[in-house]
């Protein structure tokens, strides 16, 4: 494993699955009588958030937790940040408090790569959002829940066939999850209106839709994008109601999709734009899996990062048994 | 006032000679090995090449407002050491450079220097807000005698304020400097739109938006008869509409920076914002083109754009960093290593676009002309063979925002000859 984590370029298949592998245990060992693990005890996390998302920050914030790790949360408003701190400046002022981990949600594409590689702090810094480029830890829990139900919960996503349907332009979802899902073997289709799709698509490792209908039957997993109604603004689609009907998730679409196939959302999902609330209600859809899979995916990077392994948790057991 | 005896240096790549110069001209041209004459200093140039002093169309000294970034001074050293007698100095300083006043003091602060000549550009309209004519004709007549006008950093997006500058600088042989950006397609926009920004998630720059102004600014210039330069060209589409509308005939010139001449988007992987510039650095496929149409002369002339930023807008995170690039010192060397060392042009060629060319666009006088008996003494002298390491900690700027940093670039400065004088000797300055 490296020592950050960035982006989902940055894992091969074997660190992946070695991600949701540990993360897989550590869920199983969270059901256990001992919720709590000490491996991090001693250990600081910052999560530095400089973009509201209480879902994300207090996933983060739980797995450090139940790992033992001391959490300090950093949240940008009402911050030193609102003053005109610089990133590099808020950075040096966490790295003195003594962080061995540092969680960043940044609006700016690529603040995490400059946190990490500027010079700034030493510590781990673990992507947690930046603009449009990349969630790696998103892409993690998204593979760990669609091996879960269509993989049996081991190895690979070989001939997965996933469907990301929305506003790819701006989706650091898509993103990484493209690169992680087609490191793992799935084969991933990016359905969109052409306005949401960025110019350069046609290098990415996916297939390009402009149709969602034509997909529905071939899809194991569908995964829907949050649009945010704002975007007919800028002229990438006339009005909600439209991009609803061409490409939101009806009942009736979704009747069309096979028996097993999954629906995911990264959250916070917009009933009756993009997914429909009888879809979102349906038990085909995972979203709060995926929420409960966030937990223990973050967990493993975290336990990773800081200097785990998987074969560590092993001991962990034992020591706990006998203890 | 002193004599200097140049020996062996080689005019263009040529002959070795031996120049001497007195009383700021070129005074004679002897075969080399001629003897100084005895109230004479010698400047050895041996190996050298000798071209007329270059000139530079594109350059931000940032005085007034931003001395923390430069100085007229601090950019004239590097201008210099750059092998630069004369530079355009960018309106774009605080105040903006849009009355005869603030021209005035920026064309004093230049002579004050003393170590090249420096012309300031004015603001097509006032505070560059595109909105009315700043008074273009006031700074034509004043003391500085400005002929290149340019909101550059923001592009003149009204096509009737446009093509009033067009015509309005006729009356006295000006030119209307375009930075072509349409602003309503590079809303928000962080780096060239392609494969490189769909991965990187920056919102894109796209080719297209440089090209629809310049498609528009021809035609413009064409119905109106009047000058056209485009400045900073970084795409390959651009050049074709630049060639076209040269062979039909339309008053239009163009740039290119040295860095738009060898770097590709690709660098932005790092995230380093000292590769953030606008226009955004392009694609392998661009620079070939740009290249091509340097050598071929569509585009006139290398300019800097030198654009110097305090370490505080560069050492943060890439949407929040400023746009710009240092280029007063490294604009020789990169223009040998991208042009002269692939073959695409000769040292001719070089003094053509570097120098004769850009003082012909700005309106120059005694700038950009032949290395001749009765000439006025701006040259420079350049040692071809040898390399240099980039450190941006010994540059002559106040700034330190050089993408070539810790590159080993060919071609070092050794001398500068600035209206007779020299204000570089051995590479450093006199």
């Amino acid at each position: 494993m490296t020592r950050h984590l960035l982006s989902c370029e940055d894992l091969t298949a074997e660190d992946a699955i070695l991600i949701l592998d540990t993360a897989k245990r550590l869920g199983e060992l969270s059901t256990g009588p001992m919720r709590k693990l000490p491996t991090l005890r001693g250990r600081t996390v910052v999560n530095l958030f400089f973009e509201d998302s209480t879902r994300t920050r207090i996933s983060f914030e739980a797995a450090a937790k139940r790992l033992s790790a001391d959490v300090i949360n950093f949240a940008a408003k009402g911050s030193s940040v609102e003053k005109g701190e610089s990133l590099k400046d808020t950075a040096m002022t966490l790295e003195a408090m003594g962080a061995d981990a540092v969680v960043i949600r940044h609006p700016a594409s690529g603040a995490p790569y400059r946190l990490a590689n500027a010079g700034w702090i030493g510590g781990s810094v673990i992507n947690a959002g930046d603009g449009t480029h990349a969630h790696p830890t998103q892409a993690l829990l998204d593979a760990y829940t669609m091996r879960d139900h269509l993989r049996g919960g081991t190895g690979d996503l070989q001939g997965l066939r996933v469907c990301i349907v929305g506003d790819i332009l701006h989706s650091r979802v898509a993103r990484s999850n493209v690169s992680l899902l087609t490191t793992l073997g799935a084969d991933v289709t990016l359905v969109a209106p052409p306005t949401l799709l960025p110019i350069g698509v046609e290098e990415w490792p996916a297939k390009i839709s402009y149709s969602l209908d034509d997909h529905l039957p071939e899809t194991d997993a569908l995964m829907m994008l949050r649009v945010q109604n704002e975007r007919m603004n800028s002229a990438y689609f006339p009005s909600a109601r439209e991009y609803s009907r061409r490409y939101g998730l009806t009942a009736s679409r979704m009747s069309r999709m096979p028996e097993h196939s999954i629906v995911l959302h990264p959250g916070p999902i917009n009933r009756g734009m993009e997914i429909a609330s009888e879809v979102a209600d349906s038990p085909r859809a995972v979203i709060i899996e995926q929420v409960r899979n966030g937990v223990i995916t973050r967990m493993a990077v975290l336990y990773l990062l800081l200097g785990g392994s998987e074969s560590g948790l092993g001991d962990l057991v034992d020591e706990e048994a006998t203890a | 006032m002193t004599t200097w005896h140049i020996a062996g240096a080689q005019p263009l790549g040529g002959e070795p000679v031996d120049i001497v110069i007195s009383d700021g001209i070129i005074s004679a041209i002897l075969p080399t090995g001629s003897t100084p004459a005895t109230n004479s200093t010698l400047i050895e140039a041996r190996g050298l090449i000798a071209l007329p002093g270059l000139v530079d169309l594109h350059t931000h000294l940032r005085e007034p407002g931003r001395e923390d970034a430069e100085t007229v001074e601090s950019g004239c050293r590097a201008a210099a050491l750059g092998g630069f007698t004369a530079v355009h100095a960018m309106a774009n300083t605080d105040p903006v450079a849009d009355s005869a006043g603030v021209v005035e003091q920026v064309w004093r602060l230049g002579q004050t220097a003393g170590l090249c000549d420096v012309h300031p550009v004015g603001a097509v309209t006032v505070g560059l807000q595109g909105e009315r004519l700043a008074e273009i004709g006031a700074m034509a007549d004043s003391a500085a005698r400005v002929r290149i006008f340019s909101d550059d950093g923001h592009c003149v997006n009204d096509a009737l304020l446009m093509r009033r500058a067009l015509e309005y600088t006729k009356a006295f042989d000006g030119v209307v400097a375009q930075h072509a950006q349409e602003k309503r397609l590079t809303e928000g926009a962080q780096m060239h739109e392609g494969v490189v920004s769909s991965r990187l998630g920056l919102t894109g720059w796209p080719a297209v938006a440089e090209e629809a102004i310049i498609a528009r600014d021809v035609l413009l210039a064409e119905h109106v008869d009047g000058r056209l330069h485009v400045c900073h060209v970084s795409t390959a589409g651009s050049v074709e509409i630049i060639r076209h509308a040269k062979a039909r005939g339309v008053k239009v010139t163009a740039e290119v920076t040295p860095h738009h001449l060898m770097l590709t988007d690709d660098l932005v992987e790092t995230y380093d914002p000292v590769y953030k510039v606008n226009p955004p650095l392009r694609t392998a496929r661009d620079v070939v083109a740009l290249r091509a149409a340097l050598a071929d002369g569509t585009i006139d002339a290398v300019a800097t754009d030198h654009a110097p930023h305090p370490s505080e807008s560069k050492d943060c995170e890439w949407a929040a960093a400023s746009m710009g690039m240092l280029g007063l010192e490294t604009a020789l060397s990169v223009v040998i290593e991208t042009m002269v060392n692939t073959g695409l042009m000769g040292w001719a060629d070089v003094a053509d676009r570097m120098s004769i060319r850009p003082a012909r666009i700005g309106g120059l006088q005694g700038q950009g002309r032949p290395l001749a008996v009765g000439e006025p003494a701006n040259l420079v002298l350049v040692d071809a063979g040898a390399t240099w390491v980039v450190d941006p900690a010994a540059m002559a700027s106040r700034s330190r925002n050089t993408p070539y940093r810790a590159l080993t670039l060919p071609g070092r400065v050794v001398a500068t000859i600035f209206r007779g004088r020299p204000t570089v000797l051995e590479g450093r300055l006199a």
